[in-house]
């Protein structure tokens, strides 16, 4: 479904090219009266395929198209968001972030607008990704759907979503901005019919070809068949192995508070009793190292932030020493400090260990697939609650025994990754319930707080 | 999950919020009426203009020839006006307007749906023989067909949420000053460091058709005022946050003036200090007396949530979890929720709750019903796909088989699928109060105000903070506390409930941002409640060292 490009349409989930996107931009600004403004743009198609109780759910396509007007005088601003881009329908968009912006209050923090900026290419757009068809989805969804129906004693619920979109930004100082993605996300839950097992998998990349549909599938189904009747154990302190997307889900929280103000204003994990921040301080094991990086192959996320800052590697803790917090603009300024704009990625540093060699070297832990429902319990720590999911076991002697039920946990990942034993290698995650381009390893830690047990399933 | 979560990193402050109180309750005495309060009647909005009428027209005639035994079209109008101040200055003001048109068509037994931003002939069109298209496509890996149970059509039918002021007509310097002279008030206090406050508004223009011949037009208004409040220690060993203050509600402006954000924030200040100094807890069983202000939020995630009908039938097992209120068959009319005088309703009629609809997503006009009836599960929540599958209780009870009216999508791009009504408990016989309650309890603790919350993909075990503790001890409130969670499995929970208040305690509660399905959507819904009291639950103290 494609119409011809017109001159001042864009057509029904196409993706715009730069000089597409440099042109819609200028376009937008030649119509601003304020003394400054800046422009974000973004859209394209986004189709999914829903499958559960072993048969298909819903499934859509959309597409959408969306223009940010942030008109500012002085230190008055407001932004404005349509979807429409007939020229009256923007110029409308834009007289009202004028009107708003003009009676809104002064914002003493606001900051002038971005010069012109370098920011490195990032190839995220696969035509595999791009040229997928409903037909390809709904095969996609057998790899599941097929084995489950010929097996009969397990149902499977799913979801594959794909998305192809461009997205830019610019402002009239001559700041420009362009980014084109595409993306690819799996995940299956596979339960058994006697209600007592689940099982869990899940995989995400920007190219088709790199997301390994029947191996998720299967990974799947042989947890849910593994996890089958599991028996309780007390809860209490264990050696738990938790695998990457566990890591993932309870440490990418971190990034949620490296925020150097509110460091410096008392109300966070990084403040100094006393006065300052943690910076330059350990917090964690010093094998551990957090960072942003665009540009990582297992990543190809946007190079640059919502207001247009570049964005390349940015070490966040390095060998468990707190080397950078996010400073905005407005803050670095008035602390003598470099801002680092908003990161579109997060790695954690990982080493060699596989899962298995973590299971054979633990005389008595638990195994843990993925946690859910993560909540703040308490900023000062980082403490967050949680249960774990999809596929809960024993490891006795250096093997997995048997499955256990779910536990509820209270822990930081601070405390955690004080505990570290072992590392494995980082991989990218299907998705977290914080969102976003996540890679990290397994890991093996000690004294993980398990609280009470859950009879979920 | 991930909008709210989008929400949470634009304004740094939790979702979820508490019923206003004082106002809300004296309008609900005055009224008499339970549950909720009376609002006076709203002007319908105007009919639908040709041009929309024309167009989802279009987009149905297309599905049909395209292959649709079903199908359904909204073209609506989603407009979010948000101010978001910190201290003494502006952060941001932002207005959003997205328009567009969702098509869902069912062929063979099979569902497609798409959407397009194209409000041209073309457009619409093209979208709908896009949803025919995928749901052929998917016809290759479907099992059993899909059966809606029947619904009267409405062909000429219009809703407006009741208000008196628009919020979208109010100036932004009037927004911004009310919320200026809060944050004021609240910095006031000593220990008060820092102040986020915000005015959250939304407006919906929608426009529906389906192929049974329904043509309906609704607006829909929901208000939300905003605030959190930061003590911190003279020498940064502590902070202590009182946020979540106020519930979101299904009204115009006139809530935002009688929320008295200016007359209040001296008082949510003065808790937020309290916290630095209030004992931590001590573990251990406590009697639970938990205010409407907390309550909603443990009614929404321990009962509205598992009792969706698709989650229990495992629909939503890949994100949101499954429910053990399944299968069916083992839990209406059998099992024990709660004590006999455990009433919880479903309905999307009370006035200025967030889920109050004329019709729903499938022109389905929405009835009350009980979820718990005297204590034992009566009902689910259902849209028409869903219905079908309760034929044989409501058979048995001798009630049509009809959908609920639970059939919601958060936006014009979004599919629709069975989402929360309003679920709330419903008061006792007794007119008790909050006061009763405490003067009734010997050794307990008090909670208002929600906080942490998390439970399992089933809904048994789940733990729940709150904004602010108090100490019970021999019928009275002793002091403050802080640092409680109270960790809970479901059943044992509400069957531990032994005293509730009346009808004139009766408030809503509720949350802007309901997340589930896949992809995500975000849901507005109100929790009505009375408090009520739990006996001897599991209480932790969260208050940990690094």
């Amino acid at each position: 479904m494609r119409y011809p490009l017109r001159l001042i349409e864009v057509p029904d989930g196409a993706i715009l090219s730069r000089d597409e996107s440099k042109n819609l931009i200028d376009r937008v600004i030649k119509m601003s009266k304020a003394e400054s403004i800046q422009v974000n743009i973004g859209g394209g198609y986004s189709a999914n395929v829903r499958f559960a109780d072993n048969q298909m759910s819903t499934a859509g396509g959309v597409t959408d198209f969306t223009v940010v007007i942030q008109s500012s005088f002085g230190k008055k601003h407001a932004v404005v968001t349509v979807n429409n881009i007939a020229d009256e329908a923007l110029q409308r968009a834009v007289a009202q972030s004028e009107a708003l912006a003009k009676l809104a209050p002064d914002d003493p923090e606001a900051m002038p607008a971005l010069p012109p900026q370098q920011y490195q290419q990032v190839n995220a757009y696969f035509d595999s990704v791009a040229n997928l068809t409903p037909t390809d989805r709904a095969k996609a969804a057998l790899t599941a759907l097929e084995p489950a129906r010929t097996a009969g004693d397990i149902t499977t619920a799913g979801f594959l979503v794909t998305n192809a979109s461009s997205s830019a930004l610019g402002n009239d100082k001559g700041m420009f901005a362009y980014h084109r993605s595409t993306n690819a996300n799996y995940t299956l839950t596979v339960r058994t019919k006697d209600g007592t097992g689940s099982g869990w998998a899940g995989g995400e990349h920007n190219d088709w070809n790199q997301v390994d549909i029947a191996g998720i599938s299967q990974r799947a189904i042989e947890k849910a068949k593994l996890s089958r009747s599991p028996v309780a154990i007390e809860p209490g302190r264990y050696t738990v192995i938790l695998e990457a997307q566990a890591v993932g889900d309870l440490v990418q929280l971190t990034g949620g508070y490296v925020d150097a103000r509110s460091a410096d204003e008392g109300r966070s994990p990084f403040s100094k009793q006393g006065g300052g921040n943690k910076l330059g301080e350990k917090i964690v094991d010093e094998r551990v190292s957090m960072y942003a990086d665009p540009a990582d192959p297992q990543i190809l996320a946007q190079p640059f932030d919502g207001q247009g800052f570049p964005l390349g590697r940015q070490v966040f803790v390095e060998n468990g020493v707190l080397k950078q917090l996010y400073y905005s603009r407005f803050w670095a300024q008035k602390q003598g400090k470099t801002p680092t704009g908003g990161p579109t990625s997060f790695i954690m540093s990982g080493g060699n260990a596989s899962v298995e060699d973590m299971i054979k070297s633990t005389e008595r832990g638990v195994l843990v697939t993925r946690l859910w429902y993560l909540r703040e319990v308490d900023p000062r720590t980082i403490l967050y609650t949680g249960l774990t999911r999809d596929g809960t076991f024993l490891i006795e002697g250096g093997k997995i025994t048997k499955a256990v039920k779910n536990f509820r946990f209270n822990e930081s990942p601070l405390f955690m990754l004080n505990n570290l034993e072992t590392l494995g290698r980082p991989v990218r995650l299907a998705g977290t319930e914080a969102g976003g381009a996540i890679v990290v390893p397994a890991i093996k830690v000690r004294d993980f707080n398990f609280t009470s047990l859950s009879d979920a399933v | 999950m991930s909008d709210r979560r989008e929400f949470l990193k634009k304004t740094g402050i939790a979702a979820g919020a508490i019923a206003a109180g004082s106002a809300l309750l004296a309008a609900e005495a005055a009224a008499g009426a339970l549950p909720g309060l009376v609002l006076l009647p709203a002007p319908m909005p105007p009919p639908m203009d040709a041009a929309t009428k024309e167009l989802l027209m279009e987009a149905l005639n297309t599905a049909k020839l395209a292959g649709a035994t079903y199908a359904d079209a909204r073209i609506a109008r989603y407009r979010d006006n948000q101010i978001f101040t910190r201290e003494q200055q502006i952060i941001n003001v932002v207005d959003q307007d997205s328009m567009g048109c969702g098509v869902r068509a069912l062929v063979d037994g099979t569902w497609g749906f798409a959407a397009t931003r194209t409000l041209t002939k073309a457009g619409v069109a093209a979208a709908a023989k896009e949803a025919a298209g995928i749901a052929k496509a998917n016809r290759v890996a479907r099992d059993k067909a899909v059966q809606l149970a029947p619904a009267p059509s409405s062909p000429d039918a219009s809703w407006q949420t009741p208000h008196t002021v628009d919020p979208f007509t109010v100036a932004v310097e009037d927004k911004a000053s009310l919320l200026l002279k809060a944050n004021a008030e609240a910095l006031k206090v000593a220990g008060v460091k820092f102040v986020f406050s915000g005015l959250f508004f939304r407006k919906q223009e929608r426009n529906y058709a389906n192929s049974d011949g329904s043509v309906i037009n609704q607006v829909v208004i929901q208000s939300w005022p905003l605030m959190q409040i930061t003590a911190v220690a003279p020498d940064f060993s502590d902070f202590q946050n009182r946020g979540n203050v106020v519930a979101p509600a299904g009204r115009g402006y006139e809530y935002v003036g009688e929320c008295d954000l200016v007359g209040n924030a001296g008082k949510w200040g003065e808790e937020a200090a309290q916290k630095l100094k209030a004992k931590p807890v001590e573990v251990g069983r406590y009697d639970l007396v938990l205010d409407p202000s907390h309550l909603w939020l443990t009614i929404h995630e321990s009962i509205a949530h598992p009792t969706e009908l698709d989650r229990a039938m495992g629909y939503e097992a890949n994100y949101a979890g499954t429910s053990f209120v399944a299968p069916p068959e083992r839990f209406l009319g059998k099992f024990k929720y709660g004590p006999a005088f455990m009433n919880i309703r479903g309905d999307r009629s009370q006035a200025g709750a967030l889920a109050t609809i004329g019709y729903d997503d499938e022109g389905v006009k929405p009835d009350d019903f009980l979820i718990i009836k005297n204590g034992v599960v009566n009902d689910y929540q259902t849209t028409r796909e869903q219905a079908s599958w309760l034929k044989w209780w409501y058979d048995q009870q001798k009630l049509p088989t009809r959908s609920h009216g639970c059939s919601y999508a958060d936006s014009w791009s979004s599919v629709q699928f069975q989402r929360m009504p309003n679920v709330s408990l419903l008061p006792g016989e007794k007119d008790l109060k909050w006061d009763d309650l405490i003067a009734a309890t010997d050794r307990g603790i008090a909670i208002k105000g929600d906080g942490s919350f998390s439970i399992d993909q089933q809904r048994y075990n789940a733990q729940f903070g709150g904004q602010v503790f108090y100490e019970i001890r021999g019928g009275k409130i002793t002091g403050m506390l802080k640092d409680v969670a109270y960790q809970m499995r479901t059943p044992d929970f509400w069957n531990a409930m032994d005293m509730i208040g009346g009808k004139s305690s009766y408030q809503l509660g509720g949350s802007f941002f309901d997340g589930k399905g896949q992809p995500g959507q975000v849901n507005a819904v109100s929790h009505g409640s009375v408090p009520a009291r739990f006996k001897q639950i599991n209480v932790i103290n969260t208050g940990r060292k690094a």
